[in-house]
């Protein structure tokens, strides 16, 4: 799973059937150190993310359609969680 | 998808033995000007192409996806051969 | 998924089956500003109304290849949908 950060969102009409109505979000992905390290799309399973909120993100096929309940869904990065709070040494 | 040139086929006698029959091609990547970049892969041959023809590679996962790799260790495969392309409005390719 | 600007339009004349009459473009990826970040790919059009100087969002991988119908086809990249608006401050 990755940590990322929810910057932005997208607005789409014509997409695949699977995504109409679904929150699509752009999530700044940071790495271990917290560096960003990119940005990917994301589909919202439901928690609600907002603009500026630490997110969980699974960004695999297999777990994400296992979070969809659909063997069939093209989905692969899907917000699962929001961080309340990370410990970690270093 | 990858796109590349098929620059040659690839035979290897000892293999894993789920990989039997499959057909090997050394395709060399390249870009939307139809130069090569360099890079090049080994892919199996899904649809039947032949030495110097532009095609499409994909890879990762769904390169199982064909009847010919369907669970068998395959990362690359070739599955359209390239009729043209256009760039911006400009054809790029077309096969002879 | 990721970001990305359709740039040109490439015709096969002979696809593994099930892919026949699937739209195949050109995908410039982008960051997400739409500024230009990587190479070039091609993609699949599961929408089938993707045009050159479109933004779209494109998903890798298998799942790239469920968004179409059949699903059981060779296909990694594929175009899940036209972006109407993208809301992304700096």
């Amino acid at each position: 799973m990755i940590i990322g950060t929810v910057s932005g969102n997208i607005v789409s009409t014509i997409s695949h059937p699977y995504y109409i109505g679904k929150r699509m979000l752009v999530v700044d992905k940071e790495d271990f150190s917290g560096k960003p390290s990119g940005y990917l799309i994301a589909v919202d399973s439901g928690v609600g993310a907002g603009v500026g909120e630490r997110v969980l993100v699974i960004d695999e096929g297999n777990s994400a359609r296992q979070v969809v309940s659909d063997p069939k869904a093209p989905v692969r990065s899907i917000i699962v969680g929001i961080i309340d709070r990370v410990d970690a040494e270093g | 998808m990858n796109l590349g040139k098929v620059a040659g086929t690839l035979v290897a006698t000892r293999k894993e033995a789920s990989m039997d029959g499959l057909k090997f091609m050394l395709v060399k990547h390249v870009n939307t000007e139809g130069k090569e970049t360099g890079g090049q892969v080994v892919a199996v041959d899904a649809v039947g192409v032949g030495p110097g023809e532009l095609v499409l590679v994909a890879t990762g996962s769904s390169a199982r996806q064909t009847s010919a790799t369907q669970n068998r260790p395959c990362d690359a495969v070739i599955m359209a051969i390239v009729d043209s392309w256009e760039i911006g409005g400009v054809e790029k390719y077309r096969k002879d | 998924m990721l970001l990305g600007k359709v740039i040109g339009t490439l015709t096969p004349c002979r696809v593994y089956p099930g892919l026949e009459g699937v739209p195949m473009h050109w995908v410039q990826p982008l960051d997400k500003h739409g500024a230009p970040k990587g190479q070039p790919l091609v993609a699949a059009d599961s929408t089938r109304m993707a045009g050159p100087g479109e933004l779209i969002y494109f998903e890798g991988g298998r799942e790239a290849a469920l968004a179409l119908d059949p699903w059981f086809v060779p296909i990694d990249h594929a175009i899940i949908g036209i972006v109407d608006e993208l809301h992304c401050p700096p």
